[in-house]
């Protein structure tokens, strides 16, 4: 598969009466990282959230595979991965529980391998306690343990860096980097200075304009 | 972190199926709310006070309460699942769990629907469950009280169908309970109606079979076309968020 998984075409975005960006074209080829980039406010997160299908307030041209997203949109939701800002964790459920309720539309797993995969993450022992008691940076951790379970080719995160100490997001980096080598795409937007080989960077505006 | 037990790239074309996806949905939203018991028991301990405070605030004698019973019934139950309706959508969308089911591949009205169909069995069926108890206080005769229990049995469902468009349409908004409320009312008027009509029918010595089918008429509607509207309204509501 060398054609790009997601080609956007000359897209544009306003909010607010005012434009976050015109004319961005860009593809997203198999095995690739792609970091957008910005100053806030410049738009990295709706941009995300536009190639996610969550936003539908812009025009242009998303193509999945080839062929128009909004034609293909389920084959795209069962092949595309994403993690927002707020990342879908429930306060009153256990870890364990969140990823079972996390996986169970789109990939259910035996609860033996989501819990290798929170202790991938650093949180073997946290399992079964419930997440409002455990840190910012670990009920972070709980979402990306879907990453170490994630067979979907595509993969948005958005601030994936957040609250995750120095060992964490060396270990991310590494996680994107084997990814990207095993020929999935993953785009991020981060304020992190993340620098991988053959990275892809996508530059937002001011704000202005 | 490493990924050993990852499979091979490769597009999927096969998704878990509809029934499962629904399963799953339905069964974290009651496990959230066993977890959380107090918001469990508010619209239950609403709806007894405002039917024990009846009696007391206007007249105790049998006779105005056996004529009013069934309406100030319906009254309460309706006003409580109305309360616990701003809950159905906000904590998910506060948390970004929304964000995911929206993103699920499969079709978003049928999550929905597993969605209201947990805040039904979470707020409307306990209503139903009490009204015995608060009906033998209200002096309904047996017949009477099991008219009721059936009207509200088919009612609630539709009232926790209608009330999951107004929570979707209003859950950008910061202070959306008094726009919810407002935008729900009107569509909850006909389901009283008819609900308080087959009691008072029941009470005269009537046949309410007719009652009853319209009733079932409003619940088969609501169950067809409210889970659409939600969706769509909660695409909308997220797209701006």
């Amino acid at each position: 598969m060398s054609e790009p998984l997601l080609q956007a075409i000359d897209l544009q975005c306003e909010r607010d009466e005012r434009i976050l960006f015109r004319d961005l074209s860009f593809s997203i080829l198999p095995g690739t990282v792609t970091r957008v980039e910005g100053p806030n406010g410049s738009g990295k997160t709706t941009l995300l959230r536009m190639l996610a299908g969550l936003n539908d307030a812009w025009s242009g041209d998303l193509l999945w595979f080839g062929k128009p997203r909004s034609a293909h949109r389920e084959e795209f939701l069962r092949n595309t991965l994403y993690l927002g800002h707020r990342a879908g964790i429930k306060p009153l459920l256990t870890p364990l529980e969140n990823l079972q309720a996390l996986t169970a539309g789109r990939r259910p797993l035996p609860d033996p391998v989501l819990r290798q995969a929170l202790g991938g993450t650093g949180l073997a022992g946290f399992e079964d306690v419930p997440c409002r008691n455990l840190s910012a940076g670990q009920q972070r951790r709980v979402a990306l343990a879907r990453l170490l379970i994630a067979d979907e080719p595509l993969w948005l995160l958005d601030e994936v860096f957040t609250a995750i100490d120095a060992g964490g997001v060396s270990a991310i980096e590494n996680l994107l980097q084997q990814r990207a080598a095993e020929g999935g795409s993953v785009v991020v937007t981060t304020h992190h200075d993340l620098r991988l080989p053959g990275m892809q960077r996508i530059i937002l505006g001011g704000g202005s304009d | 972190m490493n990924a050993d037990f990852r499979p091979a790239l490769v597009l999927r074309h096969d998704a878990v199926g509809v029934l499962s996806a629904m399963r799953g949905v339905f069964a974290r939203d009651l496990r959230v709310a066993f977890r959380q018991r107090q918001d469990l028991l508010n619209p239950l301990l609403f709806f007894v006070m405002v039917v024990t405070l009846f009696p007391l605030g206007v007249s105790p004698e049998v006779s105005f309460l056996r004529e009013a019973g069934a309406g100030i019934l319906w009254v309460a139950a309706l006003l409580s699942v109305l309360l616990s309706l701003d809950h159905l959508f906000r904590h998910d969308f506060d948390d970004g769990t929304l964000e995911q089911l929206v993103l699920q591949p499969q079709p978003l009205f049928l999550l929905v629907l597993a969605k209201t169909m947990a805040h039904w069995v979470l707020t409307g069926l306990p209503l139903v469950i009490l009204t015995p108890v608060l009906g033998v206080m209200v002096h309904l005769d047996g017949n009477s009280i099991g008219v009721l229990c059936l009207t509200l049995l088919i009612g609630t469902p539709v009232l926790s169908l209608i009330g999951s468009i107004g929570a979707a349409l209003t859950l950008g908004l910061r202070s959306a309970g008094v726009l919810l409320s407002l935008l729900i009312i009107p569509l909850y008027i006909p389901v009283l109606i008819f609900g308080t009509g087959t009691v008072a029918s029941a009470a005269e010595g009537a046949p309410v079979g007719a009652y009853l089918a319209l009733m079932g008429a409003f619940l088969v509607l609501a169950l067809t076309l409210a889970p659409f509207a939600s969706a769509a309204a909660l695409r909308i509501s997220l797209s701006n968020g």
